[in-house]
């Protein structure tokens, strides 16, 4: 098991205003992401708690395109992951902002 | 005096010698080692039937149970290393040399002998270059082949899985080989003959069917978010704007989600009609939805698929069946239909390189390529024109003067960045190249060459390489579908996004597609039970895939 954190500049605070969401299912190859919205509206932060070790560098790309691509700001991640391909890490992600942005739950 | 008819006389001796166990051409199975002992020799080209479906199990028990003091140094010409036997044969001793085209479920454990100097390999083939083969420096002296039933006089019914066996036969018996077919049965009247008898030398009961793998079929229910997203893409991106209608899909969940999404978001996109209507395709239990929503005119299949034959009975308009009603398949006219008269392949591979090359060969698993290459290759001798292959043809020499300009098949390589246990499907280096270098290999196994590559789709978007106009170009086009891999991650984010302005990199927002849409609420069917719905109860799937 192996912890990463990493905190982010966000370009705008994350549309909506759900407090909370879960997205995804801890299980081999997939991830559960609980998302809150509990920090400042320019900040993001992601915790991860992995089964796969050695993926740091992996983790911190597919986190820096998401930040930019979504900005999620005043959002804390939390992650479960199960070994999930980036892919998979990428949409959960995703999944997670829209779910705070009230669109889909 | 010269001879000219040494191989007849040759091919009489043997059949004298197995006639001491035969009853007419009729051997008993308990007798069937003791054939093979007879009219087999030393060096011998020996094609043991089997490909990635059905499989002369019997025969390949018997040979593998022969004397190796009488019977070694085998040279296998066979197109599928399939069965545990098929390699028992090697760690024996019985058989030397191969040449072969596919070993999916034995991709280990080949591996292993081939390291170990066990077989002496001569070349991994597609199907057809194989069959080709046969005619030329390849003809068997011996086939072993299966039916389902003889008569007889030893006609054969093949029953849908035809396959192999007319391209085997053919060249075994005109060029004084020797045939001798396993069957499950002896019947008085066939109800169709797939091989006549008096190409047919022995003939086995072996009172059960032969064994068939069931390669095609795929569980909608394991098919993926992402797998979903590059089949919007390819559909979107790639079957629209060309108006592909003549086509072959490689096995994979990734085509498994595009044949069901054909009826959904291909609907949505009002493409009914417009692509994806004719084929040269195994029976997938996966385009079924497609089939009964009235997407697809015509399937000619390589062999049948297990569980389907009764819905291919039942429909056909779509398949090629013969006069009792049943599927005939045949692999060696389906990979000609494959490689000139479709428009394109798609399909998924393991590694792919800076080049475009792919294979599907590992450090430890040479797993063979099956029709992948033929069917994923540009066929240089065509001369018909139609939309795709000219529009194709024009984006990757739009200079030349149209008359002149040779089209270009879509040759489109489809898959998820990381594959299964999080290996990246992109590479700086293939495998192929180590093995070869390991073997001694004049050539690395490579499945489809990077200069027949047209598009690469991933999650990240697709790579139209017919649009690059240099080796740097089309390297970071690669690079920029290549997603968080190590390639993917080394990529000059200023040339990829020049490559996106010109359409040559498109994303899933460049074609419209959100990746939070790619759910799978798409799936015309989302389990093999769905699939059986949709057949009206006439799919019915082995019982691995039943979960109900």
């Amino acid at each position: 098991m192996e912890t990463l954190n990493y905190r982010n500049k966000a370009q705008q605070r994350a549309k909506g205003t759900r407090r909370q969401a879960i997205v995804g299912v801890v299980a081999s190859g997939n991830l559960e992401v609980l998302v809150e919205r509990i920090l400042p509206d320019g900040e993001c932060e992601v915790d991860i708690r992995t089964a796969a070790e050695g993926f740091g560098e992996v983790w911190q790309a597919v986190i820096a395109d998401f930040v930019e691509r979504r900005s999620p700001g005043g959002l804390k991640l939390s992650i479960n992951d199960g070994g999930a391909r980036p892919d998979t890490v990428a949409l959960r992600l995703a999944q997670a902002v829209s779910a705070m942005e009230g669109e889909r739950t | 005096m010269t001879v000219w008819n040494s191989a007849q006389r040759l091919r009489d001796e043997r059949i004298r010698a197995g006639a001491a166990y035969a009853q007419g051409k009729r051997v008993a199975k308990a007798d069937a080692t003791a054939l093979l002992e007879a009219v087999i020799r030393p060096g011998d080209r020996v094609c043991l039937e089997g490909d990635n479906q059905k499989q002369a199990d019997l025969l390949a028990s018997a040979l593998a149970a022969v004397d190796k003091n009488r019977i070694h140094d085998l040279h296998m010409v066979q197109s599928g290393v399939v069965l545990p036997e098929h390699l028992d044969l090697f760690e024996l001793g019985i058989a030397r040399r191969l040449d072969y085209a596919y070993s999916g479920p034995q991709s280990q454990r080949i591996a292993k002998l081939l390291f170990g100097g066990k077989i002496e390999l001569g070349a991994v083939h597609t199907y057809l270059e194989l069959f080709a083969r046969y005619y030329v420096d390849l003809t068997p002296q011996v086939a072993l082949i299966a039916a389902v039933s003889a008569d007889r006089e030893g006609n054969l019914y093949t029953g849908p899985n035809t396959e192999d066996t007319p391209a085997i036969v053919e060249a075994t018996a005109f060029k004084d080989g020797i045939v001798i077919a396993q069957v499950n049965e002896i019947v008085d009247k066939l109800p169709r003959v797939d091989i006549p008898g008096d190409w047919v030398n022995f003939v086995i009961e072996s009172g059960k069917p032969f064994y068939v793998e069931p390669l095609f079929t795929r569980d909608p229910g394991a098919i993926t978010e992402t797998q979903i997203l590059t089949a919007m893409l390819a559909i979107k991106g790639i079957y629209a704007p060309y108006g592909v209608q003549r086509l072959n899909h490689g096995i994979g969940f990734n085509t498994a989600a595009i044949e069901l999404l054909l009826p959904t978001y291909g609907e949505r996109l009002g493409l009914k009609g417009k692509v994806a209507s004719h084929w040269a395709l195994n029976p997938h239990p996966t385009l079924i939805p497609a089939i009964e929503s009235g997407w697809v005119q015509q399937i000619h299949s390589f062999g049948s698929e297990v569980g389907m034959d009764a819905y291919i009975q039942a429909r056909p308009d779509v398949f090629f069946t013969g006069p009792d009603g049943s599927l005939r398949s045949n692999r060696a006219m389906s990979q000609t239909a494959g490689l000139y008269a479709c428009d394109m392949f798609i399909g998924s591979t393991l590694q792919i390189d800076l080049h475009g090359n792919s294979s599907t060969v590992t450090a430890d698993r040479v797993a063979g390529f099956g029709g992948a290459p033929n069917m994923g290759s540009d066929a240089r001798g065509r001369r018909h024109p139609s939309q795709p292959w000219l529009l194709a043809g024009k984006e990757a020499d739009p200079d030349s003067p149209a008359p002149l300009r040779r089209g270009r098949k879509l040759v489109v390589q489809i898959g998820e960045t990381f594959g299964e246990k999080n290996a990246p499907m992109f590479v700086e280096q293939l495998d192929a190249l180590k093995l070869a270098s390991k073997l001694d290999l004049e050539l690395a196994p490579v499945m489809v060459y990077g200069d027949d590559v047209t598009h690469i789709v991933t999650e990240e978007g697709i790579a139209n390489l017919l649009l690059c106009r240099s080796n740097d170009e089309r390297e970071h086009a690669i690079r920029g579908v290549a997603g968080y891999t190590d390639v993917g991650r080394a990529r000059d984010k200023k040339l990829v996004q020049q490559l996106r302005e010109r359409g040559v990199i498109r994303r899933p927002e460049d074609l419209g597609i959100d990746p939070l849409d790619a759910d799978r609420r798409w799936l015309a069917a989302r389990s093999i039970k769905d699939l059986v719905q949709w057949s009206g109860h006439l799919y019915a799937p082995p019982s691995k895939f039943r979960n109900w």
